[in-house]
Parts: structure tokens; sequence; C-alpha cells
């Protein structure tokens, strides 16, 4: 993360937010908002900072407090930097009762850290989340925009050495790749 | 085999493109519709097949589109609700992940239906990969002449978007989602106005969620009558059911609506039985909002019939014996589960998710997620059992939406059914140590 990156979002990028702006109805255009956050959290290192934020509310030509509103209720993005991998593992009920548990024990002594907490490499990030909709594949983790389901330890273990050697940030927005490990 | 509609062509190969869904009769329900009936005849088609929602709460669809105002000028909107986060429940991301274009084949059916020139697929954030696979075949059927101007010249014009949403449970409220949907914070809103009077945008407005917009389908194709034939009384039709928990055969199945629970948890063609070959202890039914009933009680009703998968015969008794189909979350627990820390996962999670404008829910699903853990930790007094039967009382009813209600079925039910077990947690905290709570990962080893 370089302190000097402007904030502005690639050709690409712009693009796509005009034209998911024009999904809704003249004038109802700030309904873009979520999706647009999305792209932002994905092209500026995987949050949310106070700049991207006042980015995004001069897009939509909103003010700023109206995205601030709306980025802190939801639970995907992210107001503090988090490492390049951020691993949602879901602690709910069906993958609570399969062993989510020892899912998160089991990561946080491998990085050695606690669920909230990122690596000192800021590699990786560690949150318990609520049903992702994936139960009878339980236990679960998402990671960016992939599910990796009927987690075992030793599927843990292979998934954070490839994460590590890959060493690239994952965005809920990327492409998945196979959601099977 | 049991019935299929919804998923009577999952297993083809390719399924999920345009051409391949076409070729196995799909857009049918379009044709028929757009060329040889009128909206007011598919609301008809659609309360004569006795559909219900199958979000969770089961209202009868037609009776709903019925009720959708339409002021001459005023545009209307049909907004599917694919946010899917009731714990237990991920039937949808299966139906949308295998067979998009059943989903976009409803929606286009069905806001014709209503006379929505424009609708919306809400989709929870973390379903981005399956937003994917939908814009996808929303763009195939724009290529096909589907979506757009003048749909196969009936002078139909129709838009379809996806929406994502980015992680909030309380999203799946309808009022909340329509809040989101324009960009906002999922607060829900007071009722009245409902929706379909004033709904996204101030607008009519019907949100179905998307097994109940793909029911239309065959509910169009082979009429409403033929759909009511199937399934038992007043539950009609198929229901896709999630079937997860210690079972050997975790899932999405559909089922005929009628066959018994018992046949549904132990025979092969659905759940095959309990993992390890197991006892039954409980069963959350349909997702897990719904009251936790035992085994004996899921199995048979107070009465001692046998409990079938219909709303009726799991509404049996009331919330005394009885419990809910909900969104068909089907959670299965097996002896070795603690109820106690169960409730209280499931009280961290309402906990979670209360959007904090109502104080009933927003500090009341703090406090018993705070005195369910003073529990677990071994430092219980008696009156706490007494002090979660009391504020979960406080909570129902009492609230702007249903998730308040959501949070207190769960511990009123655990209370009711297994009061021992938090009595003996609260006796002899030295025990909890010693009970194993849940499935341990290396002991469930590879086995399937
Ligand atoms: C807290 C809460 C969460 C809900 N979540 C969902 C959901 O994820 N999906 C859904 O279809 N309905 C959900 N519902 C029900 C919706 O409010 C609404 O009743 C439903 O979308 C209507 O569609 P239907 O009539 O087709 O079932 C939820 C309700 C509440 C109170
Ligand atoms: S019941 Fe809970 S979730 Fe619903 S509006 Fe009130 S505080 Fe929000
Ligand atoms: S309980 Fe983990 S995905 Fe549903």
């Amino acid at each position: 993360m370089s302190a000097t990156k402007e904030i502005k979002f690639s050709d690409e990028s712009l693009a796509l937010a005009e034209k998911l702006m024009k999904r809704y109805p003249e004038g109802k255009h700030k309904s873009a908002i979520i999706p647009i956050l999305h792209i932002a959290q994905a092209e500026f290192d995987g949050w949310l900072s106070p700049q991207v934020m006042n980015y995004v509310a001069s897009i939509l030509k909103i003010q700023p407090i109206e995205v601030y509103e709306v980025a802190s209720f939801y639970s995907m993005f992210n107001l503090k930097p988090v490492g390049k991998c951020l691993i949602e593992v879901c602690r709910t009920s069906s993958c609570w009762l399969l062993g989510a548990e020892d899912v998160i024990s089991h990561i946080e002594k491998k990085l050695n850290i606690k669920v909230g907490e990122t690596t000192a490499d800021g590699m990786f990030s560690l949150k318990g989340v609520e049903c992702l909709g994936s139960c009878g594949t339980a236990p679960m983790m998402q990671v960016g925009a992939d599910y990796y389901e009927n987690l075992t330890l030793d599927k843990v273990d292979n998934l954070i050495h490839r994460f590590k050697s890959e060493g690239k940030r994952k965005s809920y927005t990327d492409q998945a790749e196979s959601k099977s490990v | 085999m049991g019935k299929k509609i919804l998923l009577k062509n999952d297993h083809i190969p390719g399924i999920q493109s345009y051409d391949v869904y076409r070729q196995h009769g799909g857009y049918a329900s379009v044709e028929k519709a757009l060329k040889t009936m009128t909206p007011e005849v598919i609301v008809e088609e659609v309360k004569k097949s006795g559909l219900r929602g199958r979000g969770g709460a089961g209202f009868p669809t037609g009776l709903k589109w019925s009720f959708l105002a339409k002021p001459e000028g005023v545009a209307r909107y049909l907004v599917c609700n694919a946010d899917e986060s009731e714990p237990g429940t991920f039937k949808d991301r299966y139906l949308m992940e295998r067979i998009p274009h059943l989903l976009i084949e409803g929606m286009i059916a069905s806001s014709f239906a209503l006379g929505a020139k424009t609708s919306y697929i809400y989709i929870r954030g973390e379903y981005f990969y399956v937003a994917r696979i939908l814009e996808q075949a929303i763009e195939e059927a724009y290529a096909k002449g589907w979506l757009g101007k003048n749909i196969l010249g009936s002078g139909f014009d129709f838009d379809l978007h996806v929406h994502v949403g980015a992680g909030a449970y309380i999203c799946g409220e309808e009022t909340a989602l329509l809040e989101s949907l324009e960009g906002k914070r999922g607060n829900p809103r007071i009722k009245p106005p409902f929706p379909a009077i004033a709904g996204l945008y101030a607008c009519p407005t019907i949100v179905n969620n998307v097994e109940t917009i793909a029911a239309v389908v065959p509910i169009i194709n082979d009429g409403g009558d033929a759909y009511a034939q199937i399934g038992i009384g007043k539950s009609t039709g198929t229901k896709l059911i999630s079937a997860s928990g210690h079972i050997n055969k975790p899932g999405v199945y559909e089922i005929e609506m009628g066959i018994t629970v018992e046949d549904f948890i132990y025979s092969d063609e659905y759940c095959g039985g309990i993992k390890g070959g197991r006892k039954l202890k409980a069963v959350v039914a349909g997702g897990s909002s719904v009251p936790i009933l035992p085994a004996e009680l899921i199995l048979k009703t107070a009465a001692g019939e046998p409990r079938l998968m219909s709303y009726e015969s799991l509404a049996d008794g009331g919330f005394a014996t009885g419990t809910m189909l909900g969104s068909g979350g089907f959670i299965v627990m097996d002896e070795s589960t603690s109820i106690v820390k169960n409730l209280w996962n499931f009280s961290r999670f309402y906990h979670h998710e209360s959007c904090g404008q109502c104080s009933p829910c927003r500090e009341g699903t703090g406090w018993m997620e705070k005195i369910l853990h003073r529990i677990l930790e071994g430092h219980g007094k008696m009156s706490d059992v007494d002090l979660l039967w009391d504020i979960q009382g406080k909570i129902e009813g009492k609230t702007i939406c249903p998730l308040g209600d959501a949070a207190a079925w769960p511990v009123a039910s655990a209370i009711r059914h297994f009061r021992k077990e938090f009595e003996d947690y609260v006796q002899k905290p030295s025990s909890i140590k010693d009970v194993k709570h849940y499935y341990r990962l290396h002991e469930a080893g590879t086995a399937s």
C-alpha cells in the first residue's frame, strides 16, 4: 500500500461503475453504491479508507456521509486494512456442528494470529463469519470469490501454503477459480 | 424416486448454458405466457396452484400478487430475494448455480404477470460467483431475445438486473432488502405500508424468494391445477430442502411435500441416516429461526402421528410440540451435540445480525448471548434459565421486523425441550468440559 497512490478508478472500473449506475431508474443511481463499493474495495488494497469512500461519493454525486453509513453497515466491507488473503471461516450452526471451531483454532495456530488479526507480513487476516449458504458442505471458508468446502485440517494447510506461494491479493470480485480444492 | 419439478434437469450436463436449457424445454413458460395468457390469467393460475412463498413465511403467492397496487403511470417492480442468509439454508444458491436460466425464466414470466418492466435479483454479496453465473445467463437471454424490447413481438419490454449485497442477514427481510437496494443501510421499514403498495422507490413492489419464482415456471407450463395435485393439503408442490449437520448425505433435495420426516432423515434417497450410526438428538427443520425439536417430536407429533415434511404437519402442536417448515433449512444434530452451546451459537448469530433499530432486539439478543456464554463458562445460576425465558418472551412480537421473533424462538424451544441440559450445566460446571459440544474434525476423518 503506498500512501501516495492516487485514489482514482482504472478506466475499466470507472466504465463498470457508470454501467452499474444505469441499471437503476433516473435519479436513483445511489442504488449502485454497494456494487461500486465492492469494486473500490477490490481496487484499493482490500479496504475502504475514508479517501476511497469520499471518492465513491464523488462518483455517485452524493455526500460522503451517505457512503460511510452504508459501508459501516455491511460485514463484507473492511474499514481497516486487511491482509492480501482474508480467510473467512463460517462459524455458524452446521459448520460449527461439523468442526468450524477446530478449523479456526488450527488457522490461528498455524498463522500465529487470532481471529480479527493480520499476519506481520500482511499476507493473511482471519475472520469468523456467519452462515455463507454452504452448510451442506460444512465446514467451509471463503477467500475472495471462492468457497472452500468440506474442509479438513489438511485441506486448510494446503490452501494456506498455496495462497502464500501465489502471494496474490484475493477479492470478492475476482473470477472464482474452481470451488473445490 | 420422488417427484422432481424444479430440479428435474439439474443432472443434465451443460444445463447451465442457454442452449442446453432451451433444448430441454427452457423458456416455454415465457412463450406460453406472452403468446397465450394475460397477466390476470397467470395470477389466477398461481392462485390455483396453492404455491406458498418459499422464503420462510409460506404466504400464498397468488394472494400476495393480487395485493399489488396498480396506479396508472407508476412503475411496478418484482424483486427476487436471493439473499439466502438463514443459517442452514443453501437451496437458492444450488438452484441459481445449477440452473440459472430457470430463475431468469421465472422472473420474466412473473414480471409479465405483475406488469413490472424492470426487475432485480438481490443476491447476497458472498455469492459473488453466483451473481456472475446469473449475469452471464442474463446476457445470453438478452442475446436470444427473451429480455429487452418487445419480447417475442408481444409488446412487453423487460429488463432484468442482478444486484449484489454485502453481508447482512437482515437484508433478507423484504423491507430491509428494499432499503439496501435503494443504496442505504439495511434497516427494516415499519409496515404498513407494505411493499405491494409502496416498495422499491416507493413504487408497488413484490418481493419473492428464488424458489418461489422458479416454481412459477412449471405452474405456467402445466397449469395451477396440476401443481396443486402435487404435495399434500395446503402444502402443494415440491419443496427444496437444504439438509445439513450430522447426516450421511447432506445436500439439496427436492421433495414432494407430505413424505415423512423419518423417511427424509433415514432413507438412502435423502439424508441417508445419521453419521456414524449415532442416535438422533434434535432437528432444526426450517432454518435457525424455527423452534428446535427433540428426536421424538420431530419424528412423531405429540398425538403420535408420523410427522410429515409439510407446512401443516411440521407446525402441528403449535410451538408447544411443533415447529415450522420455514426456509427448509434442515439441520440435524446427533447425540453428541450440546444443545446449550448450539443455542449460544445461534444467539451470537442473532446478536451479530440485529440491525439495532429496536431495543428489545438489539439489547435482548446481546443479553441472551451473554447469559448463555456465562452458563457455558461454568458461571451460570439456576435463575439464568428463567431469565433467558423471560428475555425471549419480551422480544417476541415486540419488534419492527420478525428478526426479533427469530432470535426468541430458538431460545424458547431449547429451554422448553431441553431444560435439564441447561440445569445440568449450571449445577455441574465441571461436567461442561467433558461435553463434546460438537463433532470434532479430526474424528470426522474422511468418512463421508
Ligand atoms: C430476518 C429475516 C431474514 C429473511 N431472510 C430471507 C432470505 O434470505 N431469503 C428469502 O427469500 N426470504 C427471507 N426472509 C423473508 C422475506 O422477508 C420475505 O418474506 C420473502 O422474501 C417473501 O418471499 P416469498 O413469499 O416468495 O417467500 C427473511 C425474513 C426475515 C424476517
Ligand atoms: S427486530 Fe431487530 S433486526 Fe428487526 S428492525 Fe428491530 S432491531 Fe432491527
Ligand atoms: S452454517 Fe456454515 S455455511 Fe451455513
